[in-house]
């Protein structure tokens, strides 16, 4: 198949392009959500990102939650942004950033004013922002334009034999068009940990590889009370057939093809050497991860699952596929792209990838992915330890 | 090639997956290798559902089994050529 060499998207004022064009209502802490939900309810057009933090966080935990906040402001499929917070100082530092990018974004804080009358003021700047966002057109934009983030989910052993290795034909086949790619997910190497490394394309990416994941293995056997059993690998995965963790882990891995990274990235760090793969430390919680890599500036992502996993995201599309013929016939209407022909071999992998190649083309033209028709968009924080 | 009963990742694997809705007990199964595109034959001594293992070999407690031609835990309990491997015989070595 011959790859296009552009798709339609919005052009950004910082030289980024966006596969949709939301407005977003962002709350700085929990206590702001009903504000947040209030404005979107008033202004058609934009779209509220309730989460449960943002208060008394310090240290690296405070740190990653604004790394989150102000990259999901400054993420390409996101025109503008109205930010509110109980207290200025925060918001106001969250505002400064998102603004770096040249795109519309005002602050709200709470704080001797009270909802009502915050939703009023917010309310007034979310419409200017609404109606100036529909204006704007799709363009062409070259491949390269696009920062595909991919994770799997409810894997079974469908995943690692078809599903998983169809999104690392696709990187392979994508790379030579300079497009940023991202794997994830610490946990779910376990096991393929050194082989994994291995795929560092220099010392310093192996090396930085090999003590995120030390530091994860720390934690868990200072913090795990018997085995993980029942969460790597979950009851789902051992319903589909995996076993242990290693397996999980070799039928993750299969997700960047013969691909090496560039770069570990903290949890919702921005790529900074460039186009390539880079592997982003995150959970293996398919919302979290998503939410980190969003935050990390990717604006379309490819989610193969086994069992089924129905996440969304509400600011980057997650397009599905599946290599389980009995979860693309029972749960079809979250499958964008059903590869379940290579497990009977009427398709091989590279006609897989071209489909996937498609039907993600597609998606970043505008279709709506089955996540998006159906509502979800799960915006998850990841939280390192307890508040002060 | 007409449609198998397992896949095989690598040639040095021990296990197959199962890609048809299940096997029946006794069943012949054909499994198509990917690394090679080479075909066995295994006997299928229970009834095992999509996406699970079969054993190709007998194995014994301590073997490690093989798949993707890379380490994926022990056995715990011995297994017959053509026994469903699962959780109720193998074991991670990580936890």
């Amino acid at each position: 198949m011959e790859i296009p060499k552009s798709f339609l998207g919005y052009k950004r004022e910082n030289g980024r392009a966006g596969t949709r064009n939301h407005v977003i209502i962002l709350p700085v802490d929990d206590i702001s959500n009903a504000c947040a939900e209030a404005v979107s309810n008033n202004i058609k057009g934009t779209i509220a990102l309730p989460h449960s933090y943002g208060r008394l966080q310090f240290g690296a935990d405070l740190e990653l939650h604004f790394r989150t906040m102000i990259g999901t402001g400054k993420n390409p499929n996101v025109a503008a942004v109205i930010v509110i917070g109980i207290e200025p100082k925060w918001t106001k530092r969250i505002v400064d950033e998102i603004a770096k990018t040249g795109k519309p974004v005002e602050g709200f804080h709470i704080e001797r004013t009270g909802d009502i009358g915050t939703i009023m003021k917010a309310s007034k700047k979310a419409q200017e922002f609404s109606q100036w966002a529909s204006e704007k057109q799709r363009e062409e934009c070259p491949l390269s334009d696009l920062w595909i983030s991919v994770k799997c989910g409810e894997s079974d052993t469908t995943s690692g034999l078809a599903s998983n290795p169809t999104v690392g034909n696709l990187m392979e086949k994508l790379e030579p068009f300079g497009v940023h790619l991202c794997f994830g997910e610490t946990s779910e190497l376990t096991g393929a940990e050194k082989v994994c490394a291995a795929r560092g394309a220099t010392p310093e990416a192996k090396d930085k590889f090999m003590k995120t994941w030390n530091a994860y293995n720390d934690f868990i056997l200072k913090e795990a009370t018997d085995d993980l059993s029942e969460s790597q690998p979950t009851a789902g995965n051992i319903a589909g057939g995996l076993t242990t963790i290693e397996e999980k882990a070799f039928g993750n891995f299969q997700k960047i093809g013969n691909l090496k990274f560039i770069d570990v990235l903290e949890p919702a760090e921005e790529p900074k050497k460039g186009k390539g793969l880079y592997f982003m430390d995150t959970s293996s919680a398919a919302a979290e991860c998503v939410t980190l890599q969003a935050a990390g500036g990717f604006n379309i992502h490819l989610f193969p699952t086994g069992q089924g996993n129905i996440i969304g995201n509400p600011i980057e599309p997650v397009v599905k596929l599946t290599a389980n013929p009995l979860t693309a016939k029972l749960m079809k209407e979250h499958v964008d792209c059903d590869v379940s022909k290579i497990l009977s071999r009427e398709m091989n992998l590279s006609q897989a990838g071209d489909e996937l190649i498609k039907t993600m083309l597609r998606v970043a033209n505008g279709r709506l992915t089955c996540a998006e028709a159906l509502g979800h968009k799960e915006f998850v924080m990841t939280k390192l330890y307890r508040s002060a | 090639m007409s449609q198998p009963d397992l896949i095989i990742h690598d040639e040095k694997d021990n296990v197959g997956v199962v890609v048809i809705e299940t096997t029946k007990k006794g069943q012949e199964c054909k499994a198509w290798i990917m690394e090679n595109d080479k075909t066995v034959e295994v006997s299928s001594i229970n009834e095992v559902p999509l996406g699970h293992k079969i054993a190709l070999q007998d194995l014994k407690e301590g073997d490690t089994i093989l798949k993707y031609g890379h380490d994926i835990g022990k056995v715990v309990k011995s297994i017959k050529k053509g026994e469903h491997v699962h959780v109720h015989n193998v074991k991670t070595k990580k936890w």
